[in-house]
């Protein structure tokens, strides 16, 4: 079920301009890693090009190699479509489809892969939405629109509606930036018990977000400004927020800069 | 924020909290300026109210004595001969024919112009997508007798073979009867084609802006999920811009309703004798194309009077649709905002 991943000297651009340079690193499946690095350094890039949502901006495009269980993401026979309903993603917004009900929000995906059997489609949907942490709240409710859940309800609405077509991957950027205290916990709780199934990836600018939630941490830095941002340091997450090897990382997470 | 007089909107800072903006009573200021604004802008609001009374009131007056004086139901009868001393008039021709023109040019029209705003704004790249939005915006600087007598002189020849074929083939069916017409370009067929090419634009420009507005978290949201272009369109893009192609497709009705110089050239009128046909194949007279057929020839009150109940007619059909369109587009902003 979940996959390990694999990214080998992945350089990415838009156009012409070279947003992130060199980055390796390998995720393990059932684990929790986190990006973090401040603003513009490229994490929400690097994020994108794991389920090949970056080639989607004009422009843009990737150098070097990203392997799911040894399979070649962005090999030529690859249709990115495939990558897309292997591995989920879930915004910093959140943005469920504003017309659709609760349900047909979860079941967009299953509907987009021909399912059509509707006793399939509500087994579906509630079990994505128990897995959610969801279900008791809408269970009364599921033809209302989406849009009129509160921020927190409408991330978690956003996970189901991700993990409902069974992805192998989860990525995440910044999904509680735009969410309360209360939801932020609801959104951790839940990435825990995502990991007992799903390799994670979650970007995040909350340190002690990632130190909760993460088995490993990723520091991503620009060299300098203008130039392309690149992966520091990638280890366990312990080690990270304790002992970290570079410079860089130590200055970051005790606040030192960015 | 002080509540000292002179206080204007330029001391607001521009705020994206959604706190509404200044009215326009606590915005003003009692100064010279304002006032002569003030004024102008109330007096020409006033004005335009009052020309619009005026011309209703008028048009009514006009119509009513004609029509007390109408021997035949206006609203059911086939008949027109307004004047002498047993006028008979309806509607039924005129309305027929105003309504099956439009409807041919919708049902071209407004599948064509959304696919023509999908092209521009979800599939062309960038460097087409731009000339292409103004090739079809120039459509819509064409003078609509210019389309007319292009239909005559050039596409109506075009057209002949098409509407033979038709008539072959669905002859059978009471909608493409072959109704005695000489040639397919004085058709109700063929003026609903040069309508729709005329309104084309309206649709197009407007399903384009509404398209392009569809949120990227929206598009991405869908093609996060394994959506194919075509699907994601269909998930993010289309009901996002329903209402929009909605009240598109009214106003382009609207003007499609009313458009006389195109229509008045291409059809060509009806014998009065002739029996009521259902052919799209049949010719015929709209409202618009009727009256200005006639103009000529408004020599008494009377008569006169029944071509402006026959306007009136075309006023409240027109009105309905852009009433409709309106309160399509006040629900689309409640929704998006
Ligand atoms: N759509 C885009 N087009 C061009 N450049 C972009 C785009 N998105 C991001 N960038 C650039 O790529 C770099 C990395 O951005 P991003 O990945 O969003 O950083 P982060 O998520 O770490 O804050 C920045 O310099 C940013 O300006
Ligand atoms: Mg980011």
């Amino acid at each position: 079920m979940a996959k390990r991943i694999d990214v080998k000297d992945l350089d990415i651009y838009y156009g012409d301009f070279k947003a992130v340079e060199g980055v390796s690193l390998t995720v393990e499946p059932r684990s929790v890693t986190a990006f973090i690095g401040p603003s513009g350094c490229g994490k929400s890039t690097v994020l994108r090009t794991l389920n090949r949502m970056h080639e989607v901006i004009p422009g843009g495009r990737v150098d070097g190699t990203i392997s799911l269980d040894d399979q070649d993401l962005y090999a030529s026979s690859m249709d990115p479509v495939a990558v897309r309903r292997t591995v989920g993603m879930v915004f910093q917004r959140p943005n469920p489809f504003p017309t659709m009900s609760i349900r047909d929000n979860v079941a967009a995906g299953l509907k987009l892969n021909g399912v059509k059997n509707k006793k399939q489609l509500d087994e579906v949907v509630e079990k994505s939405l128990k897995g959610a942490n969801l279900w008791n709240e809408v269970k009364d409710r599921l033809d209302k629109p989406g849009a009129g859940l509160s921020g927190g309800q409408q991330q978690r609405l956003c996970i189901a509606r991700a993990i409902a077509v069974d992805p192998q991957v989860l990525l995440m950027d910044e999904p509680c930036s735009a969410l309360d205290p209360i939801s932020t916990l609801a959104i951790e709780d839940l990435i825990n018990e995502l990991k007992s199934k799903y390799t994670v990836v979650i970007v995040t600018h909350n340190m002690q977000q990632a130190a909760r939630v993460s088995d490993q941490t990723a520091f991503f830095n620009l060299k300098a400004t203008g130039q392309p941002g690149r992966l520091v340091e990638v280890d366990d997450t312990q080690k990270i927020f304790s002992n970290p090897t570079e410079q860089a990382t130590e200055d970051y997470i005790s606040g030192r800069f960015g | 924020m002080s509540s000292i007089t002179g206080h204007s909107v330029t001391d607001e800072l521009p705020h994206d909290d959604g706190r509404p903006p200044l009215d326009a009573d606590k915005a003003g200021t009692g100064r010279l300026g304002d006032r002569i604004f003030g004024g102008l802008a109330t007096g020409s609001g006033i004005f335009v109210i009052a020309l619009v009374t005026l011309v209703g009131v008028f048009l009514i007056a006009q119509a009513v004595p004609s029509l007390l004086n109408n021997n035949a139901n206006f609203l059911t009868s086939r008949e027109w001969v307004p004047s002498g001393t047993d006028p008979r008039f309806g509607i039924v021709d005129l309305l027929w024919a105003t309504v099956v023109t439009s409807i041919i040019a919708m049902l071209i029209a407004v599948p064509l112009g959304v696919s023509v705003a999908l092209f521009i704004t979800q599939y062309a790249p960038s460097w087409l997508s731009r000339p292409a939005a103004a090739l079809v915006d120039l459509l819509a600087a064409v003078p609509s007798i210019v389309y007319g007598f292009w239909g005559l002189k050039v596409a109506g020849d075009y057209f002949q073979p098409v509407a033979k074929f038709t008539d072959t083939v669905l002859g059978w069916l009471p909608f493409f009867e072959w109704g005695g017409r000489p040639s397919a370009k004085s058709t109700l067929a063929f003026a609903g084609i040069i309508l729709a090419i005329m309104i084309l634009p309206i649709v197009t420009a407007i399903s384009r802006e509404v398209f392009s507005q569809v949120p990227t978290a929206h598009k991405e949201g869908a093609l996060a999920l394994g959506a194919t272009k075509w699907e994601m369109i269909r998930t993010a893009v289309l009901p996002f811009g329903k209402p929009g192609v909605i009240s598109a497709a009214m106003l382009g009705l609207g003007r499609a309703l009313g458009e006389t110089l195109a229509v008045t050239l291409l059809l060509s009128a009806l014998n009065p004798s002739a029996p009521f046909s259902f052919s799209i194949f049949g010719g015929g007279e709209t409202f618009a194309s009727r009256i200005a057929n006639d103009a000529g020839e408004f020599d008494s009150p009377q008569k006169t009077g029944a071509y402006i109940a026959a306007g009136l007619v075309l006023f409240i059909l027109t009105f309905i649709v852009n009433a409709a369109a309106r309160v399509v587009i006040e629900r689309r902003k409640a929704f998006t905002e």
